[in-house]
């Protein structure tokens, strides 16, 4: 293994994913490369059909790649597992036969964690950073939008997984609400220091919520660039360009050149 | 957006917290009230339909042809009395939970079976296909042959009769689970049977409930034709040789009783047990408003 990638805690190297239709083979990603490191909030970013739902979901284990390797840890990725738990976009993520402490004990239990007395409190614990200890016995049905991602947030979190993977978990809910939820989980994060692979298409979000970002070209999806980001849109020191500008300039603007290319927007 | 008038000032106010103002509250009237009682509205269909019954029944005055709701209550009253109908209904129950338990068992393993492969789902697609439309009863006289003239003949046709409902709803029911349900319970490292058990069924338990009542219909109408046609083993029949038996004597009102118990049965079987299922399930879990 090399010296650079030693402090990586997921390693995706080379990756090329495809998935069939009934006519054709459609290539979603092209050797994508990229190291998350321990306590990395890293975000792939990208216009929809650049293939970083699908990359989630190979480093999620549903996918396996026809080229390259996903390695947690050092080990292959082969198959789903608890070590990295998935949060995702739809509401019915959660079970709807069980209630909130019921869906988190569930992770708990079924993945062999934790059991009875000891899953419960672990799921209490979480419940409350999420601050729904008032609604432990609701059913998913009576919650609203947000404080349904917020038990998935609690559920994954509970987990202590060795990397959380988000795919786009604030999309379906309202502006007030995502704006929110955003700054819940960048408060989750400076109390646990977890490791997050968020995957989002919202460049305002992906500068608030990470602090290395990897842009992703579409058709298939291939690496544009991978920045560094402190969460408050600065400007850059050689061009003078906000971050924004510089990732919208990359992605939409600049879609075919190299973006050194560009000069002023 | 210059020209936008702005002569009008802005202001802000202060809220007035909820428990200054109490609760808002319409009283409904009498009428909105017994209104919404279900088994009310129920109760009073079913006085208008018996009204209709006794009336007709009065004008023709024909206890052979038709007898009235009154004959026909008093039939059933003194039949339920002396234990008759009671003892008739128990038999008839037994042989269809029997081949109802037997049915959803079998109806349960092919669509496991149908979720685990292509060749199993091929299988129970062309099984439903082929057996599905074929009425259960018809089997009778085949089973007849094969099992006898006992239970067994008349279990063997109800499995037919409940299994393949059961089993297209729950596959169908199966299917509909959506992609992200399927992976969280994948990320929790589930396979195999408990799969089945802590993702899939509950999932899709409203469509297998769908299936059950569908089955228990089926079934019910299945035993009591059967029993019709081949009434009686070792000496007890059960609801439908008693609807025979009394058409045989000519005791119409009996008849009528018998048919009585039959739908009285069905009503208890969907409004207590299957509505209470319902209750404390999918309705509880927001899956059915």
């Amino acid at each position: 293994m090399k010296d650079a990638t030693a402090g990586a805690l997921l390693q995706v190297e080379g990756v090329t994913l495809q998935y069939k239709t009934r006519e054709h083979h459609v290539t979603a990603t092209y050797r994508v490369s990229f190291d998350v490191h321990p306590s990395d909030r890293f975000v792939l970013l990208g216009p929809s059909g650049c293939g970083k739902s699908t990359l989630l979901k190979a480093v999620g284990g549903y996918i396996a790649p026809t080229e390259g390797t996903i390695r947690l840890k050092g080990v292959e990725v082969k198959k789903p597992g608890a070590d990295r738990v998935m949060v995702f976009q739809e509401f019915d993520q959660l079970l709807p036969w069980k209630t909130v402490k019921q869906n988190v004990m569930f992770a708990l239990e079924a993945s062999k964690r934790l059991r009875g007395k000891e899953a419960e409190d672990r799921a209490m614990a979480y419940i409350d950073k999420v601050s729904l200890t008032r609604f432990a016995d609701s059913y998913p049905h009576t919650l609203s939008g947000g404080m349904k991602q917020r038990v998935a947030i609690a559920r994954g979190m509970a987990m202590e997984p060795d990397i959380l993977l988000m795919d786009e978990p604030f999309a379906a809910l309202d502006a007030l609400t995502r704006r929110k939820m955003q700054d819940e989980l960048m408060q989750l994060w400076e109390d646990t220091r977890f490791t997050v692979l968020f995957v989002t298409h919202s460049i305002p979000e992906a500068v608030r919520i990470g602090n290395r970002i990897l842009l992703l070209s579409p058709h298939p999806g291939q690496v544009k660039a991978e920045l560094n980001c402190d969460g408050t849109d600065a400007e850059d020191a050689a061009t003078g360009k906000r971050l924004t500008d510089r990732i919208h300039e990359m992605l939409f603007v600049d879609a075919e050149g190299e973006p050194e290319a560009v000069h002023h927007g | 957006m210059a020209s936008a008038p702005v002569d009008r000032a802005e202001y802000v106010r202060d809220q007035v917290p909820e428990h200054d103002f109490g609760v808002v509250h319409k009283p409904l009237t009498t009428w909105e009230r017994i209104y919404g009682y279900g088994w009310l509205r129920k109760g009073f269909l079913l006085l208008v339909l018996a009204a209709i019954w006794q009336a007709y029944a009065s004008y023709l005055d024909n206890a052979l042809v038709l007898p009235t709701f009154i004959e026909t209550l008093k039939a059933f009253v003194s039949r339920i009395a002396d234990g008759e109908l009671l003892r008739k209904s128990w038999v008839s129950i037994k042989v269809l939970l029997m081949g109802y338990g037997i049915g959803l068992v079998l109806a349960l393993v092919l669509t496991i079976l149908a979720m685990a492969s292509r060749l199993g789902n091929d299988l129970l697609e062309t099984l439903t296909a082929m057996l599905n439309p074929l009425p259960a009863i018809a089997l009778l006289p085949l089973a007849l042959i094969w099992l006898g003239l006992g239970n067994a003949s008349i279990v063997f046709v109800l499995v037919h009769a409940v299994m393949w409902p059961i089993a297209l709803n729950t596959h169908s029911g199966f299917l509909g689970v959506s992609p992200t349900m399927r992976m969280v319970g994948r990320n929790y490292g589930l396979t195999g049977v408990p799969y089945v058990a802590k993702i899939l069924i509950p999932a899709a338990f409203p469509h297998i409930l769908a299936g059950l009542k569908i089955g228990w219909a089926f079934a019910w109408r299945t035993l009591i034709a059967a029993e019709l046609v081949f009434g009686t083993t070792s000496g007890s029949g059960g609801l439908g040789w008693f609807i025979y038996e009394n058409k045989n004597v000519l005791d119409i009102p009996a008849v009528f009783a018998g048919l009585f118990c039959v739908i009285i049965i069905g009503l208890l079987v969907e409004n207590l047990i299957f509505r209470t299922i319902e209750m404390r399930t999918i309705r509880k879990w927001g899956m059915q408003s």
